[in-house]
């Protein structure tokens, strides 16, 4: 039994390295594929050259990075307020029959692929951006919206949980203080809860600015400085979806550099929340 | 006892009844659940020792017996071991066909109609790129590389047969007005210079143009054929398939945009070009111009199976199947 035992941990143990050798592979294969590239135009030409015309060899993500953030950007005006306030609905006011059908209902949105997201907003909000406010429809309006919706799952739960983790005598002690709920829940448990809350906004947004499939069908990929929200876009996460397949030579490796940058902005974010959500409450 | 003797060491039936037979269920499904829903995952909990919040990963509910767990996981691994080979025996008994996304909608139209004359033969046709089809071709990744652009540089060294050739229609939207458009007006269109349908004749709204991403064949032949020296302009929405820029077109009255001949349909309009009408009889006696080929890559003569497909794609029967899909034949004239 002991034996067996030591097997299954070591299998285990196996398994688990393994995750983190092929986080390892995947790490030094995007460096070094894109990292030459870089180096050869240079950083600054590379990072704020606002021209994306590979077939010239002029490699500028500039216009990208600045799409990634203004998507990420609307869908955070979108996702922020209505997660909020779907987690203080769930945690504290929710009948418990109610809660039966929503959080179920919330997982499955998360559950939904992407491409059925991008083809909903392709559908629907696209014709309904192009008749009421012109353009083309294929904008960074309508991909914010749809991806407004796709963190919402990611902003509830751990928003939610992070509220529900209070010890109950911080919601006891405001109520015994003569505060009503409403006063209870903005002024005592939304702070206490404030790391939390941070580190499930900024997780969102690490979805948001990682989703390709939904934005390559609705952002209209264009290459150029958006001006407006009714422009189209190209994210950094589209430009290698978009182009991948035709992509040899110094342009693939230009898509590897992509991902490297969204690779330095990923790991930017997910620290943040890592060090956020260990941050002491008070 | 008496068992029937089986190819695979089956998991004992479990001590406990109703846990043996589906027991890793609970494991394949737990691990299920854990990726499907990647924000149930890691969830914030607050340590209430130290009042600390810390992200922590949750792990499946049920606890299953600690017997059923070895079973479980030997369960999981044999299914690797099983399933793992018979993925590579699959694509090792036919012919794989990749490349070109212009291509390959017609490619699997005649795989299909190849695999029904013979039965004992597969073929895979994936999609991927022209480019990565030819890569694929050069690493023996796939035994066809579709390629639906002309070869440039060391890529001359693999062997190329034409097995069609398809034209370029420039399509609008059923409901625009305009109904032909010289060369130069559809390249100052593509290239920002004109802006405005008023300027081609049409009604006063901006053009909404659609082009192909970089490295595509279609964009490729459409710069050479159209745009020559000019670029398209950077503002330029951009589909990465055929039946995406399709889509935008039909969905925006205001939009411009090229596809193949082949997969115009009644959603949009293609318009004449100087006057020529693009069909097939004109692309055959070529009055119309945009026209480009669609390649079978080899590395190599081709031969054995492959060889055998190539024969069958360049015959009269699936070349009258091309041309009824609205590809110019490259064997027969059209009537």
């Amino acid at each position: 039994m002991a034996m067996k035992e030591k097997i299954i941990e070591k299998i285990l143990l196996l398994t688990a390295f393994s995750s983190i050798f092929i986080l390892g592979l995947i790490t030094f294969f995007i460096f070094k594929e894109g990292l030459p590239l870089i180096l050869k135009i240079g950083i600054k030409a590379f990072l704020l050259g606002e021209k994306w015309i590979p077939s010239k060899g002029l490699f500028g993500v500039f216009p990208m990075i600045v799409s990634s953030f203004w998507v990420t950007f609307g869908a955070l005006l979108l996702g922020i307020p209505l997660g909020l306030a779907c987690a203080i609905f769930l945690s504290e006011l929710i009948p418990p029959s109610v809660g039966l059908l929503l959080r179920p209902a919330i997982q499955l949105l998360a559950a939904i692929p992407s491409v059925i997201y991008g083809f909903w907003g392709l559908i629907v909000l696209v014709p309904l951006i192009q008749n009421h406010f012109g353009g083309p429809g294929l904008s960074i309006l309508a991909g914010s919206l749809v991806l407004g919706f796709m963190i919402l799952p990611t902003i509830i739960t751990i928003s939610e949980d992070s509220l529900k983790a209070l010890p109950p005598t911080y919601k006891a002690g405001a109520l015994a203080l003569g505060a009503t709920h409403w006063q209870t829940i903005w002024r005592v448990l939304i702070p206490a809860a404030r790391s939390g809350v941070v580190a499930s906004v900024i997780l969102g947004m690490g979805r948001a600015i990682g989703e390709t499939m939904a934005m390559i069908m609705i952002l209209g990929n264009a290459v150029k400085m958006p001006t407006s929200f009714l422009d189209s876009a190209r994210t950094l996460t589209t430009n290698i979806g978009i182009e991948m397949g035709y992509a040899s030579g110094d342009h693939r490796q230009a898509l590897f550099a992509t991902g490297v940058v969204l690779f330095f902005i990923i790991m930017a974010l997910n620290t943040l929340a890592i060090s956020l959500s260990r941050r002491r409450v008070h | 006892m008496q068992r029937t003797p089986s190819p695979y060491p089956s998991p004992p039936r479990g001590e406990g009844k109703g846990e043996g037979r589906f027991g890793h269920w609970n494991f394949v499904f737990g691990i299920y659940l854990e990726f499907g829903l990647p924000a149930r995952s890691l969830s914030l909990a607050l340590n209430p020792e130290n009042g600390q919040t810390h992200l922590k990963p949750t792990f499946c509910k049920q606890n299953a017996p600690a017997k059923a767990g070895i079973w479980n996981l030997g369960f999981l691994f044999l299914l690797l071991f099983i399933l793992f080979p018979m993925g590579c025996q699959r694509s090792k008994a036919g012919i794989t066909v990749a490349g070109s996304t212009s291509v390959e909608p017609f490619a699997e139209l005649l795989a299909e109609e190849y695999m029904s004359r013979h039965p004992e033969s597969h073929i895979y046709v994936q999609g991927g790129g022209s480019t990565a089809g030819i890569e694929a071709v050069i690493t023996r990744a796939a035994h066809i590389g579709m390629s639906s652009r002309n070869l440039i540089g060391d890529e001359n060294k693999l062997y190329t047969v034409t097995i069609a050739k398809d034209a370029i229609a420039v399509i609008v939207h059923p409901l625009n007005p305009i109904e032909n458009l010289s060369l130069d007006q559809i390249r100052n269109a593509f290239s920002g210079k004109i802006q405005n349908w008023k300027e081609l004749g049409g009604s006063n709204r901006p053009i909404d143009i659609v082009t192909r991403e970089e490295g595509s064949g279609t964009r490729e032949s459409f710069q050479k054929f159209v745009m020559r020296k000019e670029d398209i302009n950077l503002g330029a929405l951009v589909q990465d398939s055929n039946g995406a820029v399709r889509q935008v077109i039909a969905t925006d009255p205001k939009a411009i945009g090229y596809i193949s001949l082949g997969l115009v349909n009644d959603q949009v309009k293609a318009v004449t070009i100087s006057g020529v009408e693009p069909n097939l009889r004109n692309v055959y006696n070529r009055k119309y111009t945009l026209v480009r080929p669609f390649l079978f890559v080899f590395n190599g003569e081709p031969a054995g199976a492959a060889k055998s497909f190539l024969d069958f794609v360049l015959s009269p029967p699936a070349q009258k199947l091309l041309l009824k899909e609205g590809l110019v034949p490259v064997l027969q004239e059209p009537d």
